[in-house]
């Protein structure tokens, strides 16, 4: 457990009037900050208050504008996340650096086997590995090959490949973000571990939950500023929501609007199978929200990637307004009344060499063209009010790289209502998102099935699940396995079918 | 009985992020972007002021008439880059088309040869596509490989001999009719680039391929149809490639298939996109930044020799260019830390 008395606790890290500012946007205004050794110091506040940009500056990944940072009561400039290493402080990105064809071992070990002259001992490697994984406190299985890492697997190699370079402070950038229920309380072990070990860790998380669980000190960030810096002890949701946004949220989740009794179908899925999913089928009314929960890996995502026809289908159908696709394309998909938000906006969302706007409009370019020339200021205006309607925060001629990660996920948002389709099946929407504008994006859904569209939800939240869905189905090992509507839908009985059904060897024979 | 397992690798397999970093490509657009239009005016200017032969209309017309074929060759290869792919086949196509139209001048009249020698170039480019996209395998392998096969077939058009379009001064035409004081093989360069700057620009298919080169698994699921957007770039190419060809035969009134021009022009071409500041790893790129990309090449080619310099050290100094490109991109990179 770490060292409580905070006064004694000796400075690891401080930072002294940092400025950062990107172009127009001040990222980082005049920020004066100490992180002490052995603690967890959270880092919260809404997407864009400059969280991941303080943590990359500490990381030597970016330089501050003006201001100084110490190290241990050293003044230090880092150039490169190299020379931060080498003062023992390593990030751990949220997108992990995975070599598919390597084990587990060889990635943790990347790029450190230098020291034995340009020859890799195996040997040598799974002694220090499992040496590392003994003083962690946790492990993987050392032959796993990282193309078969889930992402938790993965940010535990990230973890440990910073542990083998004597990090001694871990900045963790949204860790859980992407992690289902279980893999969550593992890094919770983890964290805990590290400081257990005498690390320092920062933590930035938009799960003030866990914030409150795991932060010895939380500091609370808006618009670049620092708000304020307290135990978190003395701190609570509501009072951590009130100073990140500057107002308090009566609610996390609106009330719900169950659909008219007798609204038609829009989407029937009917025994759709495919590459880890079995005789899928699922029904959406209009101005119904379903609830798809399972635990990571149950094959939600997969699901939503074969009916949405990004993946090919081995049998079953798609039938969207009593229509089927033309073609079984993602093209066929949208043009039938079909969008997905893709679980991972950065390999499957974004497009980085391109702007803002863009991203927002590329899937609707035929509207606003005639003959196939675009009318820029009808795709830039529609785009503009799409950012707008899903409250994007970041300039629309800007590259999208340039937006923090919840403006991102939120520009993907924006990109289907822009769209305007029948159904939307979203994987993950919330990921990355502060808690207000996860509101926002609540309201949206609602907001969406209220004029009659048609909501898959897709969520490692449960509270997500239960605070938005009309209907919940449950999966496991590719299957649907349990429906609950109305009062049935709790927490436990949508965690008792995720967990513990039990197969009852129907043959899948098909 | 089937409790299968399920393949945990499959789940696991798409989310692996790509080791290169995302923001890599978001500060590079930056500082490539003007770049070589001020290296171009600077260069201009200095060989303006050192030789009094450069700033002539006809010297500077003479270059514009010279870099025809690698100026539409070289606008297209941007859109085949900007998609997220390669074409090494470019110059191979480029004789061919020139000797295959040249054949069958010989017995058919100039206009329908130039058109024939056009349609094989577009042909291999639609091949160069659906084996790229379709069958899925690596534009630069792929083309490559290409490159090989269309110059042995341009060595089998001609048995290797000369051919001479001397009596056919309808093939001349194409390149040499003067309007406005202008050759038209400038004009035909001048139109063929502005057209593929807009549609690279301007419309919904040129904004597809930047999407789908900028990252091809989203692009694909916001609903851009990728395969036949690039499938597209490789067609137009291998049509410019042929463009290219039957103007230089116009030109120069001839066609062969050894022809030491065909054989570097592809790197010629590839440099001056690259020079132009067109990202090699897709997804940003332009047409008119190409096109002085390319010039400064051919300025550079043009002040040696107003100049009187060793012509030996022009290649030298054109790869220290390109080292420089990319050490600039590479810089400014960096430098938005
Ligand atoms: N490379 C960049 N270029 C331009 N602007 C940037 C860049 N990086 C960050 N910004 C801007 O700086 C501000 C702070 O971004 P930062 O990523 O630090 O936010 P954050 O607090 O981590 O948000 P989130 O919770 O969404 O991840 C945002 O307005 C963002 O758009
Ligand atoms: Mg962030």
């Amino acid at each position: 457990m770490p060292p409580t008395g905070a006064a004694e606790a000796d400075v690891h890290v401080e930072l002294s009037g940092v400025c950062k500012q990107f172009g127009a946007v001040r990222a980082l205004d005049d920020v004066s900050l100490v992180i002490r050794r052995g603690q967890v110091h959270a880092l919260v506040g809404e997407n864009g208050a400059g969280k991941s940009t303080l943590g990359r500056i500490v990381a030597g990944a970016l330089s501050p504008d003006s201001g100084e940072l110490f190290v241990g009561g050293e003044r230090v400039q880092f150039r490169s996340p190299r020379e931060a290493l080498r003062h023992g402080i390593a990030a751990v990105s949220q997108e992990a650096a995975i070599v598919p064809g390597f084990s587990a071992v060889e990635n943790v070990m990347l790029g450190g086997e230098a020291q034995t002259v340009g020859i890799v001992r195996r040997r040598e490697l799974r002694r220090r590995f499992a040496e590392l994984t003994e003083t962690a406190g946790f492990s993987i299985p050392p032959d796993k090959p990282g193309a078969a890492m889930s992402p938790a697997e993965q940010q535990k190699v990230e973890i440990l490949r910073a542990l083998t370079r004597n990090a001694e402070l871990l900045i963790l950038d949204e860790p859980t973000a992407a992690l289902g229920a279980g893999e969550k309380r593992q890094l919770h072990e983890i964290v805990r571990s590290l400081v257990a070990a005498g690390k320092t860790v920062i933590l930035v998380s938009h799960f003030l939950a866990e914030v409150l669980q795991l932060a010895d000190t939380v500091t609370v960030m808006r618009d670049g500023r620092l708000i304020r810096t307290s135990p978190a002890a003395v701190e609570s949701e509501q009072s951590l929501i009130q100073a990140m946004l500057g107002r308090s949220l009566d609610a996390t989740f609106p009330d719900k609007q169950p659909p008219a009794r007798d609204a038609p179908v829009v989407m029937s899925v009917r025994e759709l199978s495919g590459q880890g999913v079995h005789r899928v089928s699922v029904e959406v009314r209009a101005g119904e929200i379903v609830g798809l929960a399972g635990l990571v890996g149950a094959g939600r995502t997969e699901f939503a990637r074969i009916a949405f026809a990004a993946d090919p289908r081995t049998s079953g159908e798609v039938v969207i307004d009593g229509r089927r696709a033309r073609r079984l394309s993602p093209r066929g998909s949208l043009a039938a009344g079909l969008a997905l938000l893709p679980e991972s906006r950065k390999d499957d969302g974004l497009i980085f060499t391109r702007s803002v706007a863009q991203n927002v409009s590329i899937a609707s370019l035929p509207r606003f063209a005639r003959f196939g020339v675009l009318d820029f200021r009808a795709e830039r205006r529609a785009a503009e009010d799409a950012m707008r309607r899903s409250t994007v925060s970041g300039r629309p001629a800007a590259g999208v790289g340039t937006l923090s990660g919840g403006n991102q996920q939120k520009a993907l948002f924006a990109r289907i209502i822009l769209r305007s389709p029948r159904v939307v099946i979203v994987d993950e929407p919330t990921r990355g998102v502060d808690v207000g504008s996860k509101r926002a994006i609540y309201e949206m859904l609602i907001e969406f099935a209220a004029l009659g569209g048609g909501v898959l939800l897709i969520s490692s939240d449960v509270e997500e699940i239960l605070g938005l869905a009309h209907r919940v189905l449950v999966m496991r090992a590719g299957r649907v396995v349990r429906e609950l509507e109305g009062e049935e839908i709790t927490e436990s009985a949508v965690l008792t079918a995720a967990f513990e059904y039990e197969p009852d060897g129907r043959g899948e024979a098909a | 009985m089937s409790n299968q397992e399920l393949p945990p690798a499959a789940a696991a397999q798409r989310r692996l992020p790509a080791l290169e970093l995302a923001t890599l490509g978001r500060f590079a657009a930056r500082g490539r972007r003007n770049g070589i239009v001020v290296a171009f005016v600077v260069l201009f200017i200095v060989l303006a002021f050192s030789s009094s032969a450069f700033a002539t209309k006809t010297n500077l017309l003479n270059i514009l008439d010279q870099q025809a074929s690698t100026l539409i060759i070289a606008a297209a290869a941007t859109l085949v880059l900007v998609a997220g792919n390669i074409d090494l086949s470019m110059g191979s196509v480029y004789v061919l088309a020139g000797v295959v139209a040249a054949q069958v001048a010989q017995s058919t009249s100039s206009t329908l040869a130039i058109l024939i020698g056009i349609l094989v170039g577009l042909g291999i480019g639609a091949v160069n596509g659906v084996i790229v996209t379709v069958l899925r395998i690596n534009s630069l392998i792929a083309t490559l490989a290409m490159s090989f096969v269309v110059a042995g077939l341009g060595s089998l058009v001609t048995s290797g001999n000369l051919i001479i379009l001397l009596g056919h001064p309808g093939f001349g035409d194409l390149a040499g009719t003067v309007v406005l004081g202008v050759k038209s093989s400038v004009w035909i360069t001048l139109a063929f680039v502005l057209i593929m700057g807009l549609l690279l620009t301007r419309t919904v298919v040129g904004h597809y391929m930047s999407a789908a080169g900028g990252n091809a698994p989203a692009a694909r699921l916001a609903g851009v149809p990728v395969r036949l957007v690039q499938m597209l770039t490789f067609t137009l190419l291998g049509g410019a490639a042929a463009l290219g060809g039957v103007i230089d035969d116009s030109r120069v009134l001839s066609a062969q298939a050894s022809s030491d021009f065909g054989q570097t022009l592809t790197f010629t071409v590839i440099a001056g996109v690259v020079i132009g500041g067109t990202s090699i790893l897709g997804g940003a790129g332009s047409v008119w930044r190409t096109f002085f990309g390319v010039l400064f090449i051919a300025l550079i080619g043009n002040g040696y020799a107003l100049l009187g310099l060793d012509p030996l050290y022009q290649q030298i100094t054109l790869g220290g260019l390109m080292l420089l490109a990319v050490a600039l991109d590479a810089w400014a990179t960096r430098s938005t830390r």
